[in-house]
């Protein structure tokens, strides 16, 4: 449904879309996930017809964003940081203006509306003044505009900005109703929010891609092998070497002290070795009181985190 | 055209809930029928002078009193459209860009030139509504008037404020459509037509140059229409005026792509 090849945009010698290339299936939910800065904002920009790309292509639903940018703009619905809306209008009269510029007919443009105010649940709403609304209805007035033409993809910069909890819940489980249907792409902060209703993420750092992949994979495979936390009362040295004993056993992490000889300790498995019984084995051998044993997975935060830190702040962060 | 359309009922909607237009309209109309009295009674003495000259002198006295105040009014009517019509198109883009609609505007399948033509077209309808009421009086007038001043004379004087009024407006749509701060757009626009309106000055000039420049004022072609002629030549000079600026706003709001957000 869209694709994306080599994709860079450039401010002068700035680099803020740096050989992007990525595909989004149809029906699929893409997140896109970044720190602010790494160019989602722009990349959004461009798919939208927007702005044009330094150079690049990229192709919605068979259209080219640049040579048949009406066509595309036909296709695709697009929420941007900030709620396009119109303060003095009504809500029910801003749908009905977007509809219009976006070429729904006018036979159709009631039921559209209906439609999109039911999805985002704006029924109460409906005659108020934009103005008046809070900032999480004021988010969904976007959502309803990107959704009251029925489009083939939607785009959504950071839907879940400033709505509380329960609006977050409902606005995840409508972008999951609309796939299928719908090819969407998301932007956001929000790491749960990713492995909770994309099918793939891509992570964008610096203008340039770090990984495409689904969220499960991402957090298989950089888990490397396993990661276990025990907390034990034993003294360090001794602990260490009985630990390295241990085959299979690689890092050996201990956390400064806390309560008294009570020791927070990582300890890393090479990949594929399952060493939990072999420590707690080894600590109740020595006669040690074992507080706490489990086993660390890593989380899309640790990746993100991992991915998205370059060399020198990693240099800083371990020492 | 479907865009167009929609934008232009968008624009009249905004104009008309927001109470600053109805202030706008009312000063205008205050102004504007201060002065007509003020000028009816001007050309009335005027006249009255006239006769007594000519009784004493013995010429006969000839004096189109209807036409006198026409004249003057619509010569009026263009000082105020001056200072009035930078303040109306001062906010036209300036308000779509800092709430983020124009990028709404710009994702949606209407074309730029949809986009600045419905707000265009919005302004010059705001601008005749505003002119309409004036018309009252000066009907009013022309019915009075013994023998009858000719229909050609007042329909040509409001051609001409419509044609000026254009002009301005597609030329503060052209600021408006350079800068977000609304103040910056009316003072420039304010300022740039009043340069083009002192390009008649040159008239006092003889030379090549000085008829070059006389053609180019926007206020050399408005005197024919207050005085009932339309002459081709003005009627070109203003459309073109207003189709180069249209252009060069249609490109302007194409350039907003390339601006940093």
């Amino acid at each position: 449904m869209i694709e994306v090849q080599n994709l860079t945009k450039s401010y002068g010698a700035v680099k803020a879309v740096d050989d992007v290339s990525f595909t989004v299936n149809k029906g699929e939910i893409l997140g896109f996930l970044g720190p602010n800065g790494a160019g989602k904002t722009t990349t959004m920009r461009i798919l939208t017809g927007y702005m044009p790309a330094t150079s690049g292509t990229v192709r919605v639903a068979g259209f080219d964003v640049f040579r048949d940018s009406m066509e595309v703009r036909r296709h695709i619905g697009y929420l941007p940081e900030n709620p396009p809306v119109y303060p003095d209008m009504t809500v029910e009269s801003y749908l009905d203006f977007v509809a219009r510029i976006k070429n729904v007919p006018a036979e159709r443009r009631a039921v559209r509306i209906d439609d999109a105010v039911r999805k985002t649940n704006l029924e109460d709403r409906r005659s108020q003044l934009i103005k008046r609304l809070s900032r999480g209805y004021k988010q969904r007035v976007g959502i309803a505009q990107a959704l009251v033409h029925d489009p083939d993809v939607i785009i959504l910069d950071e839907p879940t900005v400033g709505l509380d909890p329960k609006q977050i819940i409902e606005v995840r489980n409508l972008i999951k109703g609309l796939a299928g249907s719908h090819t969407i792409i998301l932007s956001t902060h929000i790491l749960p929010e990713v492995s909770m209703t994309c099918d793939r993420v891509v992570i964008i750092n610096k203008g340039k891609i770090a990984a495409v992949d689904t969220p499960q994979n991402l957090t298989s495979q950089l888990k490397g092998g396993q990661k276990i936390r025990i907390e034990v009362e034993a003294p360090e040295r001794r602990l260490r070497e009985v630990l390295a004993q241990i085959p299979g056993a690689s890092r050996v992490e201990v956390e400064p002290e806390r309560a008294g000889e009570r020791l927070a300790v990582t300890v890393e498995a090479a990949q594929g070795k399952d060493i939990r019984s072999e420590v707690a084995a080894k600590i109740v051998q020595n006669g040690w009181p074992l507080f706490e044993l489990r086993g660390v997975s890593l989380s899309l935060e640790d990746i993100f985190l991992e991915l998205t830190t370059d060399d020198a702040t990693h240099a800083q962060l371990s020492s | 055209m479907h865009g167009l359309y929609a934008i232009y009922r968008k624009e009249m909607g905004h104009y008309f809930v927001s109470p600053i237009a109805y202030i706008f309209i009312g000063l205008f109309l205050i102004l504007s029928a201060f002065f007509f009295n003020v000028i009816l009674s001007e050309v009335i003495k005027q006249s009255f002078q006239m006769e007594m000259q000519s009784m004493q002198f013995g010429q006969p006295a000839s004096f189109d009193v209807p036409a006198a105040v026409l004249r003057s009014f619509f010569g009026l009517l263009s000082t105020l459209i001056l200072f009035f019509t930078p303040i109306l198109t001062m906010s036209v883009y300036a308000e779509e860009r800092k709430r983020g609609t124009m990028e709404l505007l710009m994702t949606s399948p209407v074309s730029e030139l949809e986009i600045v033509l419905g707000k265009f077209l919005a302004s010059l309808s705001l601008f005749a509504i505003m002119l309409l009421p004036t018309a009252s009086y000066l009907i009013f007038m022309v019915l009075r008037s013994e023998p009858m001043l000719p229909w050609r004379m007042l329909l040509a004087g409001y051609a001409g404020v419509l044609l000026l009024g254009g002009s301005l407006l597609a030329l503060g749509s052209f600021v408006s459509s350079l800068t977000e701060n609304q103040l910056i757009a009316a003072v420039i626009t304010f300022a740039a037509s009043l340069f083009i309106w002192v390009l008649d000055i040159a008239r006092s000039s003889d030379t090549g140059a000085g008829a070059v420049l006389q053609y180019l004022s926007v206020i050399r072609h408005y005197e024919d229409f207050t005085r009932g002629v339309i002459d081709t030549s003005s009627l070109i000079y203003y459309f073109s005026f207003i189709v180069l600026f249209i252009f060069l706003t249609v490109r302007s709001v194409d350039s907003m792509r390339w601006r940093r957000a």
